[in-house]
């Protein structure tokens, strides 16, 4: 299968199930187009028939090297290695990953949250060291072989319950040499009490930050405000700013989410690279459809264009010695997950557990309050193995949907969670959603294309 | 005619190396609300 577009002046190819990308010319695209369902002399034939003044030599030639790629495996590749991963005699995902939701608990009331402004549609609660603590044994004890083990302390708003979240890292170093494994622990913050203790701290022990930030202080403001209602960006941004210089502006992301009021979002991006970030991330808002906040489906040519434009822009100020980063366009081409985690995809309910202050498993935590989605406790462990299987067999291969995607090594079938507010099941697919990723991808390979080029010039 | 190909990790040959799980989460990075499996690098040094 292949996947031909062109973006921003750039045409590529992408083999799907080799991961080769092609920088091309239109009749390049076109040739490698008709090849794939007509072979060498009726490729020929087809495209003289559209181009009967065509250079035949060129021809010929642009033929001999599509045939040479494809004996080398970087066109037209057949999904036998997919086959192979999925009928590999592989032992049952373990372990690896914790959300620690150590506050069900907010100093702002961001309406659009998706956990209810901390709460998950509960009580308001912080989680006690000891339940911590039994969380991390048995992520050590669940975890088999796996020696990177991860946490993030989440919420609510963690910074509400930090005495326990230092702990709890104390807690995690003194048994992990022993436990043969490495915690990884990385902290989600609004920032509200950031403070010079909390960063000293984070820049120790915490591999990574993520710092919630929605561009221009308008747009952020809008949603993200206090108890008493008031704007949070001009007692968070210059703390962000700080804590992203103290940390050598990496190991940091300054996520944002944009809703249907700023489908410019793109500004709001430069915005946040203007005050100097340079690790960004941002989110399409994933809510209630009735929500005059939530995306629509007329949204999207806005969207596509913005994501478009941004990877225009990135790879200008690239070119200016002023790049910044962007998460989902971070592909990693070269050196980049094997296909059996593309196949397997985010791990929610197996690899992934989401934790509450009292102790309950949720598979992540987006369905945490749900309590269709319960699946034990951190005491007791899984009370619900048909919750769990049901997680373990979502997978890419689950999604019917999915099969003649292209994009589907890249994001392996989707979120579960999204799938299932959309369509009442995680084997479901969230068709929005799956729009805007393709976009993306696009946006990504294009970007990382230019890039690629700009090297081989230099 | 131009056909210029970028170097990219072979998925087929990931097999040979991959599955050992040490990747991170990908939910966990910076997203939360959706799934990119594309992003993590690598855990083995020597992956093909």
């Amino acid at each position: 299968m292949i996947h031909t577009f062109t973006q921003n002046g750039y045409t590529l190819v992408l083999d799907v199930y080799s991961g080769a990308v092609h920088v091309v010319d239109e009749e390049a695209a076109e040739l490698i187009r008709l090849y794939e369902h007509h072979g060498k002399d009726a490729t020929l034939a087809e495209y003289l028939r559209a181009h009967p003044d065509a250079d035949m030599a060129q021809m010929h030639a642009g033929l001999e090297q599509i045939e040479a790629l494809k004996h080398l495996g970087k066109l037209y590749t057949k999904d036998s290695a997919v086959k192979e991963a999925l009928t590999a005699d592989k032992k049952p995902a373990q372990l690896k990953a914790l959300c620690l939701n150590v506050a069900h608990s907010c100093n702002l009331t961001c309406s659009y949250c998706f956990a209810s402004q901390g709460k998950y549609k509960g009580e308001q609660a912080l989680m006690s060291y000891e339940t911590g603590k039994q969380a991390l044994d048995y992520l050590i004890t669940h975890s088999g072989k796996r020696r990177n083990l991860e946490v993030d302390f989440f919420g609510g708003e963690p910074l509400l319950n930090w005495q326990t979240v230092k702990r709890l890292v104390a807690y995690g170093r003194s048994v992990e040499e022993q436990a043969g494994k490495r915690f990884r622990f990385t902290l989600t913050t609004n920032g509200m009490l950031l403070d010079d203790e909390v960063m000293a701290f984070c820049n120790k022990e915490m591999n990574n930050v993520v710092l919630s930030l929605d561009g221009r202080q308008e747009v952020h403001d809008r949603f993200r405000v206090d108890h008493l209602g008031r704007g949070s960006y001009e007692r968070i941004v210059p703390r962000f700013q700080a804590f992203a210089a103290s940390r050598s502006h990496r190991n940091y992301y300054i996520r944002g989410t944009y809703t249907r009021h700023n489908l410019d979002f793109l500004q709001d991006i430069l915005h946040m690279a203007d005050l100097g970030f340079t690790q960004l991330s941002m989110e399409p808002m994933v809510g209630d459809p009735q929500d005059p906040a939530s995306l629509r489906e007329e949204d999207l040519p806005i969207l596509y264009e913005q994501y478009e434009q941004l990877a225009v822009r990135m790879l200008e100020r690239y070119r200016q010695g002023q790049g910044f980063d962007f998460y989902h366009y971070l592909i990693n081409l070269e050196a980049g997950p094997c296909l059996y985690k593309r196949l397997s995809g985010c791990g929610s309910g197996t690899e992934y557990l989401a934790v509450t202050p009292t102790g309950d498993l949720y598979p992540c935590h987006q369905f945490v309050g749900d309590p269709q989605h319960l699946l034990g406790t951190v005491w007791e462990g899984i009370r619900h193995p048909e919750r769990q299987e049901a997680f373990r067999a979502c997978t890419l291969s689950s999604r019917a949907e999915c099969e003649d995607c292209w994009a589907k090594l890249y994001c392996a079938g989707g979120c579960a969670a999204n799938a299932y507010h959309a369509t009442g099941s995680i084997q479901g697919v969230y068709a929005f959603g799956c729009k805007l990723f393709k976009k993306r991808l696009e946006s990504a390979l294009m970007l990382q294309a230019a890039l690629a080029q700009d090297r081989q010039q230099a | 005619m131009k056909i210029s190909t970028l170097v990219t990790r072979d998925l087929g040959e990931s097999l040979l190396s991959g599955g050992c799980g040490e990747c991170q989460t990908s939910c966990q990075s910076a997203c939360k609300t959706s799934c990119g499996v594309a992003n993590q690098p690598c855990e083995q040094k020597d992956s093909k």
